[in-house]
């Protein structure tokens, strides 16, 4: 579960274009984040939880990052610098849209204590075959949209971009036993949401499919 | 979870209760735990069918919002990006070319392969430095594909789709394919 640790190859690799754009060569920059378009857009998603500002708040990310890439150093790898720079620009965007006083209320109910994993005996696999229909896909987005952002954002930087829990750590500056425990309440309350799935709704026509919702 | 007497006995028997098992029920899904601890999980669950439903659930979704399927950019995303940061660019006029050559893949960016049959329309200067900079993916490189894939793999990788349906191939074939490869199991040449 460890495969995307620190890589000196990729590092050199990325130092020695972001060196070459900072001389001139604004062309490379594209190819410099090329492989964290996902990452950046999926972060900003996390936090915006609506796809065109998702994309907007990417783009100006990575064009701020472009702007400022004179500031970058090297101290941190260049993708967790990116990603910084796209939470912040997210919090703003968000705070600017008032989002705020609608935030879910699992926001404020979600704190950090202790969870109780809803009881059943038995998990029905939902197979990942599933995953070809959009409206599984969708199903499991909306659940994710029903966590509170802190959450929500640990869980996407985790487990569907893999960062390590270390990175992860970085990019939202908390520390790593704080990624752990939102990771682990993450993952319970998506299980706890997605149960009703074990009834045999996954593999048949979704009855949720038309906002008729069958776990409330 | 409600503990009757009996339960509480068996979680005895068995080494841990079963909050301690939900609390460290992700670190022993990503593997972190000590060997100790993961010992007296394995034998937590054998006993404790709620729990091992609890680890089913849990495993479940991390590999269902792992799949890369779920992590898909709008479609279209990476044309607007392009045209937003040519847009607010200091122009160089070399500007389409750098576009040009960046979209010729994920596959320049990774390496010499395309590099050669586009090399006469890609300035000096570019060429040059992409041949040392990319780390190029071995044109023979044995790969993988998956049927509805969209990423070439490494046999061994674990966050390949479909699993029963892959085919081998060079990486060559599979670039020519228009296929990306994995950002995961190919990292080191990214
Ligand atoms: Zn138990
Ligand atoms: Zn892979």
């Amino acid at each position: 579960m460890t495969l995307l640790q620190e890589n000196p190859a990729e590092t050199a690799y990325e130092a020695e274009l972001i060196q070459r754009i900072k001389s001139g060569e604004h062309d490379l920059f594209y190819r410099l984040i090329q492989p964290y378009e996902r990452r950046v857009y999926a972060t900003a998603l996390s936090i915006v939880r609506n796809e065109a500002d998702a994309e907007d708040i990417a783009q100006d990310s990575i064009l701020k990052a472009f702007r400022h890439l004179s500031q970058f150093r090297g101290e941190a790898r260049f993708s967790t610098w990116l990603l910084q720079i796209t939470i912040n620009e997210a919090r703003m965007r968000k705070r600017r849209m008032t989002l705020r006083a609608m935030e879910s209320i699992s926001d404020q109910q979600n704190d950090e204590g202790d969870y109780m994993p809803r009881e059943f005996a038995d998990w029905r696999e939902i197979p990942s075959e599933s995953l070809e229909r959009k409206e599984i896909r969708t199903a499991l987005v909306e659940a994710l949209s029903s966590l509170g952002e802190k959450y929500r954002s640990v869980f996407v930087l985790r487990d569907i971009q893999h960062l390590s829990i270390e990175e992860t750590a970085r990019v939202l500056e908390i520390s790593p036993g704080s990624v752990k425990t939102r990771l682990l309440r993450a993952r319970l309350m998506l299980r706890d949401f997605l149960s009703p799935g074990l009834n045999g709704q996954w593999s048949a026509t979704p009855a949720f499919a038309k906002g008729n919702k069958p776990w409330e | 979870m409600e503990c009757d007497a009996g339960v509480c006995e068996r979680e005895q028997a068995m080494g841990i209760t079963c909050e301690t098992m939900w609390r460290e029920s992700s670190n022993y899904i990503d593997g972190t735990l000590s060997p100790d601890l993961q010992q007296s999980i394995d034998e937590h669950i054998k006993a404790c069918q709620a729990c091992a439903s609890v680890l089913a659930g849990l495993q479940n979704i991390v590999t269902l919002y792992g799949d890369e399927r779920m992590a898909e950019l709008p479609s279209g995303f990476s044309r607007r990006l392009h045209r937003r940061l040519e847009a607010n660019m200091p122009t160089t006029r070399r500007n389409f070319f750098g576009w040009a050559v960046a979209l010729a893949g994920s596959v320049l960016a990774v390496g010499g392969i395309e590099l050669s049959r586009a090399s006469h329309q890609v300035p000096d200067s570019i060429s040059k430095h992409s041949q040392h900079l990319a780390k190029p993916i071995p044109p023979d490189m044995q790969v993988v594909v998956s049927e509805k894939g969209r990423l070439f793999h490494l046999a061994a990788c674990p966050f390949i789709i479909n699993r029963e349906t892959i085919r081998h191939m060079t990486a060559s074939v599979a670039l020519a394919q228009g296929l990306s490869p994995c950002t995961r199991c190919l990292s080191k040449y990214l």
